[in-house]
């Protein structure tokens, strides 16, 4: 027997059919769906007369669009009336074909890739699919997960199947342990920095080493998450019993002596020793600083500590205009201090960070300070509504408004502002989100990619710090 | 779906790495619940100066005359030719349906995010994957010439330059088949249908927690 990949193994184990041109029919476990890449792939099913093809592999709820704001009456409350309509589609929907959908007065609602894991909806082993590319994060639970177009989404409805080609396999190496202070979120950034936004593009991405494997499952969804960011649609981390810990008890996850025949069928949810990657990539995870993003894409990212890049130095003249346009609209100047970059606005949430671990570590620094005056906002935003509930009880909430936060409802708000929450033209943002691309978090919207501790720091100093030494002074 | 067969039509030359589904289709266009309607916010940000906003006529906004669509000499244009890793960032389908309502129907560069690179297929629309040199040959060919046309035929994999010249691409053979002859791939997959069903058969008998677990009230 050939020593496999963990990625090998949970494609073998989902191989429908091969066909002669090498794709494969692989079969689809878990589908998450939210309100704005299924409303066409259900009026699909409607037009060709077809029924989902398995209800209980499906969970819903509404993410991108809802306010973050009171809402207490519902969809109807909705202002804007497009995105009134695009909620309401969703429910419809869920309730015509029988999917259980967590509605936004639910208290189990919230970012699709915060709730699947949060309820046990995502298990070691699956294939996960969802029309979001950032369904990589479910892969920190040894799971083959990735995001898909709306096309795919219907197709996994009508047929609980997708038609894919294998991609290849890559380790991304994390070797020793990182710093204190260091978070997942500046692992996958500094990866990505090295890499490229294209460095995982056709591969699925193993992250391992023992600064990934200290990780806690949130630190770890924070990795998988961003994968795509490198360019792989697939992360994923082996299974340990960190994984097994925060599976057990979950609504949907197996009991008695299910969760045991279930725990034994993931030990073998790692690469076997030997086996083959296509591609390794090792990094000093001691040697990582505090990431923050200059440009407009996640791999223009360098440790707070440095100055921004000067495109005389660029290596090729695609890099050059690359930077020169990212400084332009950034209205940064070359080597600039990264630490000189003045902030507007303060956005912590999103599905990369808005769990309750991120939400932990940014109350810490901020605890018993003040949000800089030359701040126009400071949002947390937690990833759902159960979040929501533990953090309050730890009177979590109670630190972020005594220190001049706004702490909201949950959805995905500022990441990409779909709802109310936007940055406005040429402001500044330091966010706990995922893209720093043009106009993504508004339009004209400046973004700077950070962890939660970063983020939390920054809006007391109204600037880029160090965290590290922030807490410590 | 709609057949791609041979398209003869003029190109556009979109100078810039990583584009980005953000900026082919800004969010606040994917509010829509229709698959139709996208093209005139095709790359809003970049082809108008003011904030697009859904459900807005575009007629009378001002345009970035600097954007290459907004150039009469690309108008019509069928063909898009763009830097290394096209369509990178969120999944969102509404970006091969922009560019398909706009008019395009093969987009050419070296590279291309896997998810974008995927969607396209799903809707009649064509991505082909030169070599940087030929790319970099195309983009000095389109700006030299007013009105150039490129000849892209798919069953024979070729691209033609006005001039005759030849790039051969490569394309699963499957996607290809579904191309082609406009096949939709849920009907294909259910020819399968007896083949997912005795997998499913066996995952319930070995895996009996992936079932189930989710029920309605």
């Amino acid at each position: 027997m050939t020593n496999k990949t963990l990625y090998d193994k949970l494609w073998d184990a989902h191989v429908v059919a091969e066909r002669d041109d090498g794709s494969s029919l692989i079969y689809i476990d878990r589908q998450l769906l939210h309100e704005v890449t299924s409303p066409q792939a259900f009026e699909g099913l409607r037009i060709a007369d077809r029924k989902p093809w398995r209800i209980d592999a499906n969970l819903a709820t509404p993410d991108h669009n809802v306010p973050t704001t009171e809402r207490s009456s519902g969809v109807q409350g909705i202002e804007d009336p497009v995105s009134r309509i695009q909620v309401q589609t969703l429910d419809d929907n869920c309730d015509e074909f029988g999917i259980v959908e967590f509605k936004m007065l639910d208290e189990r609602q919230g970012i699709v890739h915060v709730v699947g894991p949060e309820q046990g909806a995502t298990l070691p082993g699956m294939t996960v699919v969802c029309g979001d590319s950032h369904t990589s994060t479910h892969g920190a639970f040894g799971a083959l997960a990735h995001g898909i177009g709306t096309s795919e989404v219907e197709h996994v409805l009508a047929t609980q199947t997708l038609v894919q080609k294998k991609m290849k396999n890559m380790l991304v190496r994390v070797n020793g342990k990182v710093a204190p202070g260091i978070t997942g979120k500046d692992i996958i950034l500094a990866i990505i920095g090295e890499i490229g936004t294209a460095g995982g593009t056709g591969y699925a991405i193993e992250f391992a080493g023992e600064a990934i494997s200290d990780l806690s499952m949130e630190g770890r969804m924070t990795m998988c998450n961003m994968a795509i960011e490198a360019g792989a649609r697939a992360g994923m981390i082996a299974v340990d019993q960190t994984t097994i810990d925060y599976v057990k008890g979950r609504t949907y996850a197996p009991k008695g002596e299910m969760w045991d025949r279930a725990v034994e069928a993931w030990a073998d949810l790692h690469s076997d020793e030997g086996a083959h990657f296509d591609k390794v990539v090792e990094l000093d995870g001691p040697s990582i600083e505090p990431q923050v993003t200059w440009g407009t894409s996640p791999e223009m990212v360098l440790p707070v500590s440095h100055n921004v890049p000067n495109p005389a130095n660029a290596t090729d003249s695609v890099e050059k205009e690359g930077i020169t346009r990212a400084l332009e609209y950034m209205g940064l100047e070359a080597d600039q201090a990264i630490t000189d970059i003045q902030l507007d606005r303060v956005f912590i949430g999103s599905c990369t960070n808005s769990r309750i671990e991120d939400l932990r570590a940014a109350a810490e620094v901020v605890k018993g300070r003040q949000v800089a005056s030359t701040l126009k906002q400071a949002l947390v935003v937690p990833g759902s509504g159960l979040v929501k509930a533990q953090a309050e009880e730890e009177g979590l909430d109670k630190i972020f408004t005594e220190a001049g936060l706004e702490w909201r409802e949950p959805g995905c708000s500022m990441c990409l502002a779909m709802n109310a929450d936007k940055l406005g033209q040429g402001e500044h943002c330091a966010s706990t989100s995922n893209r720093n691309f043009e106009g993504r978090q508004g339009f004209g919207g400046r973004t700077h990619l950070v962890s939660p501790a970063m983020a939390a720091a920054a809006a007391i100093a109204g600037k880029f710090v160090d965290v590290r030494e922030f807490v410590s002074a | 779906m709609r057949k791609f067969t041979e398209l003869k039509g003029l190109v556009a030359p979109l100078d810039r790495a990583n584009v980005d589904t953000d900026m082919i289709i800004p969010k606040q266009f994917l509010k829509s619940i229709k698959r139709t309607g996208f093209g005139k916010n095709l790359f809003d940000e970049l082809r108008y100066l003011d904030e697009g906003k859904p459900d807005q006529s575009c007629e009378g906004r001002p345009l970035n005359e600097d954007f290459v669509l907004n150039q009469t000499r690309y108008q019509g244009s069928s063909v898009l030719i763009a830097r290394q890793n096209f369509g990178c960032g969120s999944s969102r389908e509404h970006a091969p349906w922009a560019l398909d309502d706009y008019g395009f129907r093969s987009v050419i560069a070296p590279s291309f995010a896997d998810i974008f690179f995927n969607n396209c297929f799903k809707n009649g629309l064509l991505p082909i994957v030169l070599t940087e040199e030929q790319v970099d040959q195309l983009f000095n060919e389109v700006e030299a010439t007013e009105g150039y046309e490129l000849d892209i035929n798919l069953d024979a994999q070729t691209v033609t330059t006005p001039s005759g010249e030849s790039f051969s691409f490569e394309v699963d053979a499957f996607r290809k088949h579904c191309l082609l002859n406009g096949l939709d791939d849920i009907g294909v997959t259910l020819e399968s249908e007896e083949k997912i069903k005795e997998y499913e058969a066996r995952r319930r008998q070995e895996t009996p927690w992936l079932f189930d677990a989710i029920q309605g009230a």
